[in-house]
């Protein structure tokens, strides 16, 4: 039985061959040993979702998912989803709405905000809180975010 | 924190598994969504030498319905579940449930047959399957068994599951004619635990309601089935007597756990004001 295993995950696009302790989480995994550290690491169990990344199409808390277990999957961070331009009206909400401040929380807030946009329909501000409510950010109270959300679904799908 | 070391293997098929936990039992831990294990590695509150990832198991995906049961396998997903037509029409209680089994992301990972499993006396699945009659299906080398969900939660973190078994697939009774479900949870953040919660299954006719079962979580350290108040309800026309009636006899089954998030009496008061409104919804709703 090993403590270490060879994987092939596939990063914003790219292929990757790594050889990972079993007891990484994907996030130490994106940030250590890519590099990528845009994904944040908040409370370690579960509860921030500052680590919030996207694995085959949906989002995950990437503290809770080992690295071992994405071997053959596609995953997708803020880095990716950036420069890929998907979410640049999103990102651009959430400037003009002030929808951060310190930013840690940022790009988890934008991860699931991704996913609730890709229901593609408007939703009721209760709606996106409800969505929004795995993720904890420390300096809006988050109407601000909320505000940013409901601007793009207003400009994607329209009134 | 980061958790501490351990072996990790990822089987290809159910018999493989049983094999391993056959030979490693208690060191050795089943992996499926993680959402609850993870944390507990995390945390270094659990220190298992071997991780047994079953992610990869067909045979224990799936949500199905045959001859009046509905199989939903140990894999299926939160997420899954929840948009399930199936669930929709057969389980009501379930569906209602769902939106309220933690949040987003984790609904994408986590499994139905890890929180039955878990046995997390806060948890919204145990309590459902208490209140609906479910069976569970335990696997191991020996061979296979179903369990009653009212016998299977025997406390904290405990079940009849042993060691070298693991959970296949729960077994759960389509809601039949003339019944109504009805669910209610009250916790802090939508999403997080319940400080109260119950879940109603009884038949209605007009305002009379009979083979009333009532079940509550996040009261103390199992899912509780209750006796008394469920027979307070049975065969009566519901009424706001009735409903006192009901919430009084409660006090016999529940012995609730404070802590720092609530008292007893006040988790025992907000099991009694839910149990009220659910039925009061399930009586509109006929």
């Amino acid at each position: 039985m090993e403590e270490f295993a060879d994987i092939t995950v596939t990063v914003n696009g790219e292929k990757i061959g790594k050889r990972v302790e079993a007891r990484q989480h994907l996030v130490d995994f994106l940030r250590i040993e890519l590099g990528l550290t845009g994904s944040h690491l908040g409370c370690e169990h579960g509860v921030c979702g500052a680590c919030t990344v996207r694995v085959d199409g949906s989002i995950v808390r990437g503290c809770l998912m080992l690295a071992i277990q994405a071997d053959g999957a596609d995953v997708w961070t803020i880095e990716g989803l950036s420069d890929a331009g998907e979410i640049e009206d999103l990102q651009e909400a959430f400037i003009a709405r002030n929808a951060l401040q310190c930013g840690y929380c940022t790009p988890g807030m934008l991860l699931t905000s991704a996913e609730m946009l890709e229901a593609g329909r408007k939703m009721s501000r209760a709606e996106i809180r409800e969505f929004l409510s795995g993720n904890y950010c420390r300096c809006t109270g988050y109407h601000a975010i909320v505000d940013a959300v409901e601007t793009v679904m207003e400009s994607r799908f329209g009134g | 924190m980061k958790a501490p070391r351990f072996a990790y293997i990822r089987p290809e098929s159910l018999d493989e598994v049983l094999e391993l936990l056959a030979e490693h039992g208690d060191e050795a831990r089943i992996l499926a969504g993680g959402q609850s294990l993870m944390p507990t590695l995390n945390m270094r509150l659990s220190r298992p030498r071997l991780l047994i990832d079953i992610n990869r198991i067909e045979e224990l995906r799936g949500i199905s319905f045959d001859n009046g049961t509905v199989r939903i396998g140990a894999l299926a997903r939160h997420g899954e579940v929840m948009d399930s037509p199936i669930v929709a029409e057969h389980l009501p209680m379930i569906a209602e449930a769902m939106p309220h089994v933690a949040h987003v992301a984790i609904r994408n990972r986590g499994t139905f047959g890890g929180s039955i499993a878990l046995a997390d006396p806060a948890a919204e699945l145990p309590a459902c399957a208490v209140a609906l009659g479910a069976e569970f299906v335990l696997a191991s080398t020996r061979g296979r068994r179903n369990v009653a969900a009212r016998s299977f939660f025997n406390g904290l973190y405990e079940t009849e599951r042993g060691d070298d078994e693991i959970l296949v697939e729960t077994r759960i009774p389509a809601i039949a004619s003339g019944y109504r479900s009805s669910f209610m949870e009250l916790a802090r953040r939508h999403g997080d635990f319940a400080l109260a919660g119950v879940c109603c299954h009884a038949k209605v006719d007009g305002t009379v309601l009979s083979d009333v079962r009532l079940a509550y979580f996040g009261s103390e350290d199992r899912p509780r089935f209750a006796d008394a108040a469920s027979s307070a309800a049975e065969g009566e026309a519901w009424s706001e007597d009735v409903k006192e009636a009901v919430k009084t006899a409660l006090g016999d089954d529940l012995d609730p756990i404070g802590n720092f998030h609530a008292s007893a009496a006040t988790r025992l008061h907000l099991a009694r004001v839910l149990t009220g409104r659910a039925i009061d919804r399930m009586v509109d709703a006929s």
